[in-house]
């Protein structure tokens, strides 16, 4: 006498293990902590990311100013929250630059198979053996300091690596009898494409969005910290640690919240992305 | 082996330079205007002396064959911004500083990442696994230029026991490598891990266990070449990350090296400058990456012999 | 004379949700010289049940209980290194990929000759040279230039024939069989049999083979003990259990493997048997 066996959606398989990671439902939590803190924060605190107050100049951490002020006496707290917006922003926005190139060149390459996709993965070979960070500074020493412009160039740095992930999840699907009746249906190759082939390469691609965020945002981080990047008025936290290393000595404070900002969000991150990889697919253990 | 080197460098290190100079060449010059436009308003039989002085008024497919052959003879071109200077003369003294600096560290992070990646994997889900991990995350999210400041700050200022600026004694050497070092390190870690617990999960380890083999032997001389894997593959990305993250820890610890070339030369937009920066760095991550191309193939057993058998 | 005797081996998996039973309460023993073969399906234990006797069975996770006595020695409860000693040296196991069970970094002299090194000290050269006899012996041609090859560069028939090489080099008394006809051609299948047979009567060793095949255990083995789910339902006598099994079970087996039927006449299944009990 057979037992019943109840189906598992993939899906919920998944986000049952997920739900029982607790590292990687710290991380989600803290991000969520983190996202709300930068974009209500600055609406909530009593001063603006600008405004000067010279006689409170340099101030360490007080019961007025949580993280002290800065050389021109401006609330530290709050530039951090603000500078916070700008940093996710920009790697919001690269990384979804990097995910729309990424997946159309992945997946064409991948379905189309043959020489088209030899000679794409052969140019992604070629583009993968160039420094990107050195083209991007390339790129900002040569054109106009432009925000968008960052996260086109950040964005284009990533891409390569989520197009051969893209084109090897594709590859290995398209052959999968599941596609063959698609095609014996007579759907179109777009259509198999887009319904049937990309939502099962879902998670993989997720995993590696979740991996790409914190890569991005310590790339514009950096840019910012060499004057690269976001230019003032704006500031992100790489260019607020820049501010701060300059007074390292004397105002330690004012470097180390920044940081400690950065330091908090790329952990979060890390767990979530590690608890998504792990929850997604928990035979493997740890490529990085 | 050789031919497999050969084959590799000509195929595909050759046609990547290549392209590289075309595609650096092209963003320099497709950019809006002169280089000398954004300075203050010039005269305009200067701008055009000025232009015709550095080539800049020939069609472009002129101007980039002229390039490249002053590359092959070796010129890399004037600086703009700093008349009297040509490019390599100011990359010249600073380049090995930075190489110096890239290569300690990458020895550092591999004699660390190895160590900890694989005696977390020897036991994993363990103590020690734990604590090399929780490491190695850490490690991943303190940038170099967070931590660079505060071990400057703990280690140098407030402790007295390090050097913080300079680059003339080897006492120098500790923290920037140590700054620049610890995040490959800590991915090192993970891969090291991730390739050995993989590898010894094999079928050919369970051979080796009942032959008699210590725990060691199996591991160091069994596992490893397989496990090893993964971080060398990564050694070329993790190269490249170096050059450039030195940048950072060369501005931080005041160390005479490219980044104090390319950065203000970035701010100020010396083309040329950064323009010759680009391409030297890349032609060594290429070379670079091509020697790790043949040593994973060397690894290989199969590629070793030649595509065959 | 009993060279190897278990007694009431218990094998215990944990699971995510309660645990598996993988053996249980299995005896047997074997004198010197003599051969077993252990026969059973997927599943039913009989790989494990052989795997604990050289350590390979992690044991946190899983948990042993029982007895198992080599030579006086208790292999349950002795030390690491004296496990090691054995291994290799008076207990030899192949196994059954010899693709994935070999070294695929390793020239196949080295790791023919390894277990000399280990156990006896020998120098890289001496060990080398031995090896290439060791290879000469399982009937490898050409053995001297093709010592410094890769595994990968040997068809599946040759790379067994290397394990046994490197299962034999030091002459132990006892060679455990993990299935080690399963991954090769049936051509080369017999080919094997007959080897590991000859070495068997030549060195005077002690002979444990595990398969799923009936016909296979039959050609080389003089007892034969049978197992279901982790259960060592019979043992006995080859012959007296091929002609007169007492297990349905047993008869089940033997009922289905199509070698022993009569050529035109339908085969049967196992469900069909026990579904006549």
């Amino acid at each position: 006498m057979k037992k019943k066996t109840e189906t598992y959606s993939l899906r919920r398989d998944a986000w049952r293990r997920l739900l029982r990671n607790p590292t990687a439902i710290g991380g989600l939590v803290l991000l969520g902590l983190m996202i709300v803190a930068c974009v209500a924060g600055p609406w909530v605190s009593p001063y603006t990311f600008e405004e000067m107050d010279l006689l409170s100049a340099n101030t360490g951490p007080s019961s007025t100013h949580w993280f002290g002020t800065d050389e021109l006496g401006r609330d530290l707290l709050t530039r951090t929250l603000v500078g916070g917006r700008i940093s996710f922003a920009v790697a919001l926005a690269a990384t979804l630059v990097s995910l729309v190139i990424g997946v159309t060149y992945g997946g064409i390459s991948g379905f189309m198979g043959g020489r088209v996709d030899a000679w794409m993965m052969r140019i992604v070979d070629v583009l993968y053996a160039l420094p990107f960070t050195l083209l991007v500074i390339l790129l900002i020493t040569v054109f106009e300091r432009n925000l968008i412009l960052l996260f086109v160039a950040i964005g284009a740095v990533e891409w390569l690596t989520m197009a051969r992930i893209v084109r090897g999840q594709v590859m290995g699907l398209r052959h999968q009898e599941f596609i063959e009746a698609c095609q014996v249906l007579g759907y179109s190759r777009a259509r198999i494409l887009f319904r049937h082939i990309l939502p099962n390469i879902l998670g993989t691609v997720i995993i590696y969005v979740t991996l790409t965020i914190p890569s991005v945002m310590l790339l514009e981080a950096f840019l910012s910290f060499l004057g690269l990047g976001v230019q003032p008025p704006m500031s992100s936290w790489g260019s607020l640690i820049k501010d701060g290393v300059g007074a390292m000595e004397d105002f330690p404070w004012q470097m180390s919240f920044p940081g400690a900002a950065l330091f908090v969000t790329l952990l979060a991150l890390n767990f979530l992305g590690d608890g998504l990889r792990d929850a997604l697919d928990p035979r493997r253990e740890g490529e990085s | 082996m050789i031919r497999f080197l050969i084959h590799r460098l000509i195929f595909q290190a050759l046609p990547t330079l290549l392209v590289l100079t075309l595609l650096s060449f092209l963003l320099v010059r497709l950019a809006p205007g002169s280089p000398f436009a954004t300075e203050k308003e010039l005269p305009p039989q200067t701008l055009e002396t000025l232009n015709r002085t550095y080539g800049l008024d020939q069609p472009i497919p002129v101007q980039y064959f002229r390039y490249l052959g002053g590359l092959l003879r070796g010129d890399l071109g004037p600086s703009l911004k700093k008349p009297g200077f040509t490019v390599r003369e100011l990359i010249g003294s600073a380049l090995p500083v930075s190489l110096e600096l890239g290569f300690f560290a990458l020895l550092y992070a591999l004699i660390l990442g190895l160590s900890l990646g694989i005696l977390a994997a020897v036991r994993p889900n363990g103590w020690g696994d734990a604590v090399a991990m929780s490491m190695a995350l850490l490690g991943i999210c303190v940038p170099s230029f967070v931590l660079g400041p505060l071990l400057a700050l703990g280690f140098g200022l407030e402790l007295g026991w390090l050097p913080v600026m300079g680059w003339e004694t080897p006492a120098d050497r500790i923290l920037p490598v140590i700054s620049l070092g610890s995040i490959y390190a800590a991915y090192i870690a993970r891969l090291a891990r991730g390739g050995m617990l993989e590898e010894l999960s094999k079928d050919y380890i369970r051979t080796a266990r009942a032959k008699g083999l210590s725990e060691t032997r199996v591991i160091l001389g069994h596992a490893l070449r397989g496990g090893i894997q993964p971080v060398i593959s990564f050694l070329g990305p993790a190269a490249a990350g170096l050059l450039t993250g030195a940048f950072v820890v060369e501005v931080i610890f005041n160390i005479p090296g490219m980044g104090r070339i390319i950065v203000p030369a970035a701010q100020n937009r010396d083309q040329f400058l950064v323009l010759g920066c680009v391409l030297l760095f890349g032609a060594l991550m290429v070379l670079f990456n091509t020697l790790v191309d043949v040593v994973l193939a060397w690894l290989n057993p199969r590629i070793r012999l030649g595509k065959g058998a | 004379m009993t060279q190897l005797s278990v007694k009431n081996l218990h094998v215990r998996f944990p699971l995510r949700e309660g645990s598996l039973q993988a053996v249980k309460d299995v005896s047997f023993s074997l004198k010197k010289g003599g051969s077993l073969g252990i026969v059973g399906e997927s599943g039913s234990g009989k790989s494990v049940c052989v795997s604990t006797l050289l350590g390979l069975v992690p044991v946190p996770p899983a948990t042993i209980s029982g007895s198992a006595h080599f030579q006086g020695v208790d292999l349950y409860n002795c030390s690491d290194a004296a496990l090691r000693e054995i291994r290799g040296k008076r207990i030899s196991m192949i196994f059954q990929d010899p693709m994935t069970s070999l070294n695929p970094h390793m020239r196949v002299v080295d790791q023919i000759a390894e277990p000399l090194r280990i156990h006896e000290g020998m120098s890289r050269k001496n060990a080398r040279l031995r090896a290439v006899k060791a290879m000469e012996m399982v009937g490898i041609p050409d053995a001297a230039s093709r010592a410094k090859s890769w595994p990968h560069e040997f068809s599946g028939g040759m790379r067994q024939r290397v394990m046994i090489a490197m299962a034999m080099i030091s002459e132990p008394e006892l060679l455990i069989a993990d299935e080690p006809t399963t991954a090769l051609d049936v051509t080369v299948q017999r080919q094997i049999l007959e080897l590991i047979h000859e070495l068997q009567q030549n060195t005077g060793m002690s002979l444990i083979m595990i398969s799923h095949d009936l016909a296979v255990v039959a050609s080389v083995c003089e007892q034969i003990a049978v197992m279901q789910h982790g259960v060592m339902v019979e043992q006995g006598k080859t012959d007296e259990v091929f002609q007169n099994p007492r297990h349905p079970y047993t008869r089940g087996l033997l009922k289905c493997n199509p070698t022993l039927h009569e050529p035109g006449t339908r085969l049967t299944t196992l469900e069909e048997v026990l579904g006549e009990l």
